[in-house]
Order: structure tokens, then C-alpha cells, then sequence
């Protein structure tokens, strides 16, 4: 008896509970579920990029033999949107159509060849209005604004001065000013998009299977848009191929199949093509920054100041959000007193943005980054020590009382130094064969879910079920929704560590809006923290439960017991119960057992009220990540390849260090392609680029190895001492890429993604011996330059600047 | 316009009704009900399609259905043999070279007819063989170990089948 112990999930390799069913196909996703009888649904779009609707005509449509169901924006004046202040989406276009793409009518039919005939015959009578692809355009004091409510097609304007800038900068020994261009990117995610949609006309009922992140916004929306009761609203996530954050949001997809279906009075299946998806977008906005720092001579960062403008799309989406992170998030990192934030979010006739992994923080960081790198060079300092010169000391609020409680980002950066070999290899890497190496380094940050939900309901962040039955089988009931970041695993390790079991002693149920709890759903990386905290209470409540049975029948004292997952004892000499006999005395009297745990943020992690939107970036811990990456660059071809990447990220506690690895593996290489690669390309605001051929991902042969340090804060209120994983790798490696180009060139590239020709017209420029064509992009520029420079939006060609003097390793 | 084609699908015989122009992805799924074989894109893009002809990694969404008339077509649902998950299965499963899933089924097919053909593959050829296949959630550095740590029960005779 006595060599049964508990067993501790927590803490190793863990394989994915769900990896059985993805690897041998019997994982079903949305677009899986092909039941006779359901209808196709498909979708026209607008082909105007802004125009005022005169008339959507479907009559020809509707003659086609075989349609059973159109709609348009007739059928629905609700709107939609992820946050409560701004709902103002339709699911179909009404009065005005502001971008290509926009759905403006959908047919049902009875197989998609029908479908795609009716769409062909839809045409729609308008009256354009001029169109603004470009931030820039979009602020012209003579613009059009695309939302009567938004003069100016500012969504958002964020300003805050936290400490004095001017201040800040006079008690500097050294202030350098630049500005950075990050084009548009988007998340891409294997699944396209899709919804399956079916009404009961009989009950008024309706049962949406959709690809999401947030079953519950999805949920909501629906109730929102068809004006239907939320108790005649099932909503189910079945297998979810990725969302990276594009189906944070209730996508008008879901709400037009649902529309379809109910018009149809039957069930409608939409999957979208890659095209389509693309379009869909909620990725990553372009992004201008001008961003001004000042150092003293041994890098302490003196102030401060960050001018942000992104291109939001023709909708509001996630965007006040956004901007508000893409400010709170300077902090966090590094100690700030003077900061100075100007952040505006511009509505354009694109595509919507969203919230896209590293949400906010990723293009301001990899401004920062740079900056500092570069003014590293200048006073002489090694990258890492300027970080080190400003670092945090937990625990401590920011200057825009943020609270941290754990910080691991010193252990980070001294694991990837001592690991890329640093001290003795940067700047000294071999070139030869008109190839030269270079190292570079940068760090970034991220929250373990946002404090406040989106939704203020006065409910718990997150309550989990457990369920325990007459068969010895624990079942974990959550909203959370699995989209293959691993949080079922997450959650089942938690309650199988906290009860001693096996794993495969519990199973778990996950979004079925019928069966299991609400969940405020997988986005800001929450699921671990937020859920697991709440999975962590229902297991000891449940624990508690059993103990409380095992003393009834050991005839001991409660507090006498021992649990041995397996077994329960009352003193090492007894024999003690097996699980299956306590569970049978637990369920005596009260039949199956249901616990519940909850979990709700603390107030002090709220954020502050110190500017309008201050509790954005408010979480219960921050993760922490350093990186260095390793290039070649091939100065007769201008290609770049990344050989090695070695990160380190402090996730408070690794709960499964096969699933972090894998979280960090893939946020560096999202990293990579958004530095690299990947951008959308519009022409006239029509998508060029809705393929993965023309937007480019990496593929395996561009990817490189990247070796993984786990570092562990053990994070006071982290469940276990966790906190996220999935998101706050992403960030570090733009700047870290650019970084180690400069340390291979002398280039210094501001604008992203550096492709193969934007390095080769560089280099061309500096074998010229001709400086950089653009002062304004220069360090230490005239400040006269900066506004014209940032309100262009003209994506660098032949702009990127030529700083002085390579690294001397040739 | 259909034509009777016989394949065998999965090891079993069929013959089936095919329209002239409909693809081989879409037959699997909508037809023969294996939607383990996934679309991933508009065509050619990405690989998550990837099903075997005669052990031949080939796109389902640009191969017409009736082009396997007399050859042997393996989905993701053959590679288990009596439950049990093939060598490459546990690779992706046990290394995590599956995150979301939707591309696995493709990079396991490409990756069970790289290891038929050639059981030891260097990292090199691993990533030749998988160069047309689209993964977002992993980098791809635990699907190389993944496909390493097939070839390696493959081996050790721990498995018998790729």
C-alpha cells in the first residue's frame, strides 16, 4: 500500500489529451459536419471599396432553381461588435457598403453550385463615395468620415503623460528620435472560417456550431442580431483549426448563417473560402510609430514619448482596445517615470483589424526594441546591459498602476546569453562568400489575461464545474474554449493534480453552451491563469468532498485523512479506501456530485484611472521573454535567413513543458513571418493578397531550429505559480531579427517586413556610398520631419536608412 | 455526366459515381464521409489536403476524382492499425507536432509517404518532403521531431507501419 502516492501531472511532458482524435482525422471541425439535407450558404460582397447602397437586387437570384433563402441587410437592422461601446457592425451592409468585401446579401441553396450561381446574378446599385486606403487619407481634414459618429475617422484618440516627458528628456545624456512602419498582417489560421447553422422553426430554437474563440460572444451576438431570447440560443465550438485572435470577435460569418437559417427554416452550412477568410481579417492594423527616448550614459531610460497611428479598417472591431494596448504596454517591461503616449485609431475603407496574437503591444515593442538596440550601439553599451539598467523589482505597481508580482525577465535574458554564446560571439560571428552573421537581441512582455472581461457581468472571470460520477470518472465541465493552444490539457492536469489522479481519470467537456458553464472565452492568453485558478478551487472542492466520504466510512476525522489520489487514508498503517470506494460513499446520500470553482481577479490588477481606458493592460501577471536570433544575410541576393533563434520565457510555472515549448515555439515563429514575410497588399482596397501564396507564410524549409529555456517566477496568485505562455514571445523576435541585421550589415531596417528586396536595395545603396535617402528616418533627425514622415503611411521603398559603420566583423 | 470509378480507398474496394469535374478532396469528404482529409485554402496553397496515391503524397484539391480509377488512395483514417496510432501518429501526438490539428492530417499523410520511401530521412530530407505543407501553431520544430521520432520507432521495430 504504501508505494501509492499521488500522482503530478503537473509540471512535465504532457501530450495533448486531444492529440489522438487531430492525428488520426477524427477531430471534427466545423466545416466536418456534412448532414444530408443542409443547406450552402454563400455570401455576396460588395465590390465597392465606399459607396452609399441604392439598391441590393437578388430578384434574378432568387428565380434560380434551388434557392431556398436570401438575405440582406433588409432582414436585419441589428448591429454587432466585440466590445459594448461600440456595436455598430451590421452582419450585412445597410445604407452603406466601407469596404471590398463586405457582405451585403447571402443565398441558401440546396448545394453550393446553386449558391454560387444566385450570388453571381446579385447586383447592387450605388452611389460611391471616395475612399480612404490609407490612414493618412483617412485624417485629410476634407475626408468623408465612414461613421457619422466618428468625425475625422478617429475611432479612438488616446493621450496620456505619465511623469514629464520634457523633463524626462533634459536630464538625458542622449535622445534619439525614429519612426517605424509595420504593415498590416493577419493571423491566416489553418481553418477557414466557418459556421453551421440550425433553426428549429418548430421550438424557435436555434443551434450554432461556429469556429471560435468565444463561444459566449458568439452566443450573445446571436441573441443581439436575430432578436432572439439567449435561452433559445445553443451555441457549440466543436475542433478549432487556430485563431490567433481572429475569432475573438463573433464574426458576421456565424450571424449570416444564422440569418440564413432561420429564413430557410432549416440548417445552413457556410465555410468560407481562404479568399473570403482573408477578408474577414481582425488581423494585426499597419501601423506608423514615431517613438523618442532618452538615455543617460549608462542607459537608464530618462523618458519616453510614442506617437502610434493604426489603420483599423472600416470598422471599430476590438480597435479602442488596441490603441489603449498599444500604450499601457510601454510599461511593464522596464522601469518608466516620463511617458508620453499619443495613440490614434483610424477608421479606413479595409478590411476590419483585430486582435491579433500579442494584441496591441507587438509593433510598439518592436519599435522600442530598436531603439534601444540602436542607441546601445551608440553609447557603447552591450544590448543587455541597457535592458539590465532598467529593469523592474518585483513586486510593484507601473507608473500606470500596473501590477507585477513576478518578474523573470533577468533570469530570460541571461539564459539566452549564455546560451547563444553572446559575450564571446556578438559582433565576431565569420562572413565570408558575400555573406555575412550577425546576433541580435530583444526582449517583450505579455498579460496572462485581461483583469476586466470585456463583458461586465458582476459574475466570476471564470467558473468551471467538475462532475463526479457513480463510474469513478471525474468530468470537467468548461466554456473554455480548446482552439489548440492545449487548454483542455491545461485544465485536466489541474484537477487530476490537484485530486493525485491520473489524467486519464478525468475527462473534460468543453464548448456546448448546453452543457457546460460559461467562459469569457480564449483570448488576451486567460484560459491557464483565469481558468485554471477557477479549475484549481473546484478540484479542492471536490477534493474536499471525497475526503469528507472517506472519513464517514474510516470513521475518522476529516482532517485525519490522507489523499493518495488513488487512495484515501486515514494514518500511513491503514489500509485505506480506494477512489472507487470513496466515490460510492460520497454518493450515498446525494447521488452524482457537482462541484463548481470560480476565480475572479483581484482589484489591484484592475489597472488605474489615471487616463480615459487605463485599465487596458491591467492583468494578474505579466509573462516575460528574451530572445536572441541569429542571421545570415546574403548581400548579393539580399536574402536573410534566420539559423538559429534561442528564447527564454518565464511563464511563472511550466503546467506542461511540452505544450509551452510548443506555445513558445510557434509565437517566435509568428514572430518571424510578420518580420520577414508576411503583409497584405490592397490595390485599390481590393485584397491582392487572399492567398497564402501572395501573403507569404514561412514554410518548413525558412524555419529555423529554436531552442526553448523555460524560466520560472512562480508567480504568487498564478495557478500553480503559472502564467501565459502563448503570446509573449511573439513580440521580441521583430526587433531581435532587425537587431541581428543590423549587427550582420550596419542596416538598420524601421520598416517591416524585411523582405529580401528592401535588404538588397539597402545594401545597393550603401556599396554607393550614398546615406540613407530619407533624413527623417535617420537617428537624431530634425524634429520638423516627424509628422510629415509619420502621417504618410508610404511603406519605406528606398527609405530604410544606412546607419554608420557595421559591425566591423568582416 | 458521372463515371463508375473503382479505387481502393483505405484498403477497400470501391466503385464509385463521379462527376467529370469533381476533385478527389472533395469526394473523400462529401462522398466517402472521411472528412479527416481537410481544405485548407483555394487550391494548392497549403497542403492540408494531403491524402496518398499508390504511397504517393499528392493535393486531393487539385487531383479529379476520377484520376484514381484503378490506384490506391490512403487518408489519415487508414495509417491506425486495430486502434492504435501509426508511428508517425505518435510522433505528432506523444513530440506535439499537432497543435489545432487541421494541417496534421496533411503533414502526417506527407509524412507516412516520405517514411515508406525512405524510413531514415536526414533533417534535411524531412524538410523537403514537408516543404509544401502549411503549419501556423508550431514552427515546425516539433513536427522535424515528430517525423524523427517516427522514423526512430520505425527503427527500434516499436512500430511497424509509418
Amino acid at each position: 500500500m504504501n508505494e501509492i502516492v499521488p500522482i503530478h501531472p503537473i509540471g512535465g511532458y504532457v501530450p495533448m489529451v486531444d492529440g489522438p482524435e487531430k492525428v488520426s482525422g477524427r477531430a471534427r471541425y466545423t466545416a466536418d459536419f456534412i448532414a444530408p439535407g443542409t443547406l450552402a450558404g454563400r455570401i455576396y460582397r460588395s465590390p465597392y471599396a465606399h459607396a452609399e447602397i441604392i439598391e441590393v437586387d437578388v430578384s434574378e437570384a432568387a428565380k434560380v432553381p434551388g434557392v431556398v433563402a436570401i438575405v440582406t441587410g433588409a432582414d436585419c437592422d441589428k448591429t454587432f461588435g466585440v466590445l459594448p461601446i461600440a456595436r455598430n457592425e451590421h452582419p450585412l451592409a445597410r445604407d452603406r457598403v466601407r469596404y471590398r468585401g463586405e457582405p451585403v446579401a447571402a443565398v441558401a441553396a440546396v448545394d453550393e453550385a446553386t449558391a454560387d450561381k444566385a450570388v453571381r446574378l446579385i447586383g447592387m446599385r450605388v452611389r460611391e463615395l471616395p475612399a480612404y486606403f490609407k490612414a493618412a487619407e483617412a485624417l485629410a481634414s476634407d475626408a468623408v468620415p465612414l461613421h457619422e459618429r466618428r468625425p475625422g475617422n478617429i475611432e479612438r484618440e488616446v493621450n496620456f503623460e505619465l511623469g514629464s516627458a520634457v523633463e524626462g528628456f533634459a536630464a538625458a545624456d542622449l535622445v534619439r528620435e525614429a519612426t517605424y512602419n509595420c504593415a498590416e498582417v493577419c493571423q491566416n489560421q489553418m481553418e477557414m472560417h466557418a459556421a453551421l447553422a440550425e433553426y428549429d422553426a418548430v421550438r424557435d430554437r436555434m443551434t450554432v456550431h461556429a469556429s471560435t474563440q468565444v463561444p459566449y460572444y458568439v452566443h450573445l451576438m446571436l441573441a443581439q442580431v436575430l432578436g432572439m431570447d439567449m435561452a433559445r440560443i445553443r451555441v457549440v465550438k466543436p475542433f478549432v483549426g487556430g485563431g490567433f485572435g481572429s475569432r475573438t470577435e463573433c464574426l458576421n460569418v456565424e450571424l449570416i448563417a444564422a440569418l440564413l437559417a432561420r429564413k430557410a427554416g432549416g440548417a445552413v452550412r457556410i465555410v468560407l473560402s481562404r479568399e473570403d477568410t482573408f477578408i474577414t481579417h481582425r488581423g494585426r492594423p499597419e501601423t506608423d510609430i514615431r517613438l523618442k527616448i532618452g538615455l543617460t550614459s549608462a542607459g537608464k531610460i530618462t523618458a519616453v514619448e510614442c506617437e502610434c497611428i493604426q489603420r483599423g479598417g472600416a470598422h471599430s472591431g476590438y480597435g479602442v482596445v488596441t490603441i489603449l494596448y498599444a500604450g499601457s504596454m510601454l510599461y511593464a517591461i522596464y522601469n518608466l517615470d516620463a511617458v508620453k503616449y499619443v495613440g490614434k485609431r483610424v477608421l479606413t475603407n479595409t478590411p476590419p483589424c483585430g486582435a491579433f496574437r500579442g494584441h496591441g503591444t507587438v509593433d510598439v515593442r518592436f519599435a522600442f526594441e530598436s531603439l534601444l538596440d540602436q542607441m546601445a550601439g551608440e553609447l557603447g553599451l552591450d544590448p543587455m546591459a541597457l535592458r539590465r539598467a532598467n529593469l523592474l523589482k518585483a513586486p510593484t505597481f507601473t507608473a500606470n498602476d500596473m501590477m507585477v508580482n513576478s518578474y523573470g525577465l533577468p533570469e530570460c535574458i541571461d539564459w539566452v546569453e549564455r546560451e547563444s554564446g553572446w559575450n564571446a560571439r556578438k559582433g565576431r560571428l565569420l562572413c565570408a562568400d558575400g555573406k555575412r552573421k550577425g546576433l541580435g537581441f530583444a526582449c517583450s512582455h505579455y498579460i496572462s489575461g485581461a483583469s476586466k472581461p470585456v463583458n461586465w457581468t458582476g459574475e466570476p472571470h471564470a467558473t468551471v464545474k467538475l462532475k463526479l460520477d457513480f463510474d469513478g470518472s471525474v468530468v470537467v465541465l468548461t466554456g473554455a474554449a480548446d482552439i489548440g493552444q492545449g487548454s483542455s490539457t491545461i485544465l485536466v492536469q489541474t484537477v487530476a493534480e490537484v485530486l493525485g489522479l491520473d489524467i486519464g481519470r478525468v475527462r473534460i467537456v468543453s464548448g456546448d453552451s448546453d452543457v457546460v458553464p460559461k467562459d469569457n472565452g480564449s483570448y488576451s492568453s486567460r484560459v491557464t491563469f483565469i481558468v485554471g485558478n477557477a479549475a484549481i478551487d473546484a478540484a479542492n472542492k471536490l477534493r474536499g468532498v471525497l475526503v469528507a466520504a472517506a472519513a464517514r466510512r474510516l470513521e475518522a476525522a476529516p482532517e485525519d485523512i490522507e489523499c493518495m489520489g488513488e487512495v484515501y487514508r486515514a494514518g500511513a498503517q491503514d489500509k485505506g479506501l480506494t477512489f472507487e470506494e470513496v466515490v460510492e460513499e460520497a454518493l450515498k446520500d446525494e447521488g452524482t456530485v457537482t462541484v463548481t470553482g470560480i476565480y475572479s481577479t483581484i482589484p489591484e490588477s484592475h489597472g488605474g484611472k489615471k487616463y480615459r481606458g487605463a485599465a487596458i493592460g491591467g492583468t494578474m501577471g505579466y509573462s516575460y521573454s528574451a530572445q536572441v536570433v541569429e542571421v545570415t544575410v546574403d548581400e548579393e541576393t539580399g536574402e536573410v535567413t534566420v539559423d538559429r533563434v534561442w528564447v527564454a520565457h518565464d511563464c511563472g510555472r511550466a503546467l506542461n513543458r511540452l505544450t509551452v515549448e510548443g506555445q513558445v515555439q510557434g509565437s517566435v515563429w509568428m514572430g518571424m513571418g510578420q518580420a520577414m514575410s508576411e503583409e497584405t497588399g490592397y490595390h485599390e482596397g481590393l485584397l491582392v493578397t487572399a492567398n497564402m501564396l501572395d501573403y507569404r507564410v514561412p514554410t518548413i524549409q525558412d524555419s529555423p531550429p529554436i531552442a526553448v529555456g523555460i524560466v520560472e517566477s512562480n508567480d504568487p496568485h498564478g495557478p500553480f505559480g503559472a502564467k501565459e505562455a502563448g503570446e509573449g514571445s511573439l513580440a521580441a523576435f521583430l526587433p531581435a531579427l532587425t537587431n541581428a541585421i543590423a549587427d550582420a550589415t550596419g542596416l538598420r531596417f524601421n520598416n517591416l517586413p524585411v523582405t529580401p528586396d528592401r535588404v538588397f536595395a539597402a545594401i545597393e545603396r550603401r556599396e554607393r556610398g550614398r546615406p540613407g535617402s530619407d533624413p527623417s528616418r535617420r537617428s537624431g533627425s530634425d524634429p520638423s520631419h516627424r509628422s510629415s514622415a509619420l502621417y504618410t503611411g508610404v511603406r519605406g521603398e528606398g527609405s530604410d536608412p544606412v546607419l554608420p559603420g557595421p559591425n566591423g566583423s568582416t | 455526366m458521372a463515371t463508375i470509378v473503382e479505387f481502393v480507398l483505405n484498403g477497400r474496394k470501391r466503385a464509385d459515381a463521379v462527376p467529370g469535374n469533381r476533385l478527389l478532396l472533395d469526394h473523400l469528404r462529401e462522398a466517402a464521409g472521411l472528412t479527416g482529409t481537410k481544405t485548407g485554402c483555394d487550391g494548392g496553397e497549403c497542403g492540408a489536403c494531403t491524402v496518398l496515391v499508390d504511397d504517393r503524397p499528392t493535393l486531393s484539391c487539385l487531383t479529379l476524382a476520377a484520376t484514381v480509377a484503378g490506384r490506391r488512395v490512403d487518408t489519415v483514417e487508414a495509417l491506425g492499425q486495430g486502434g492504435a496510432l501509426s508511428a508517425v501518429q505518435r510522433g505528432f501526438h506523444e513530440k506535439l507536432g499537432s497543435q489545432c490539428g487541421y494541417c496534421t492530417p496533411g503533414f502526417v499523410m506527407a509524412s507516412a509517404g516520405l517514411l515508406r520511401r525512405n524510413a531514415q530521412p536526414t533533417e534535411a530530407e524531412i524538410r523537403e518532403a514537408l516543404g509544401s505543407n502549411i503549419c501556423r501553431c508550431t514552427g515546425y520544430v516539433k513536427i522535424i521531431e515528430a517525423v524523427r521520432f517516427a522514423s526512430e520507432l520505425l527503427a527500434t521495430g516499436e512500430a511497424r507501419h509509418a
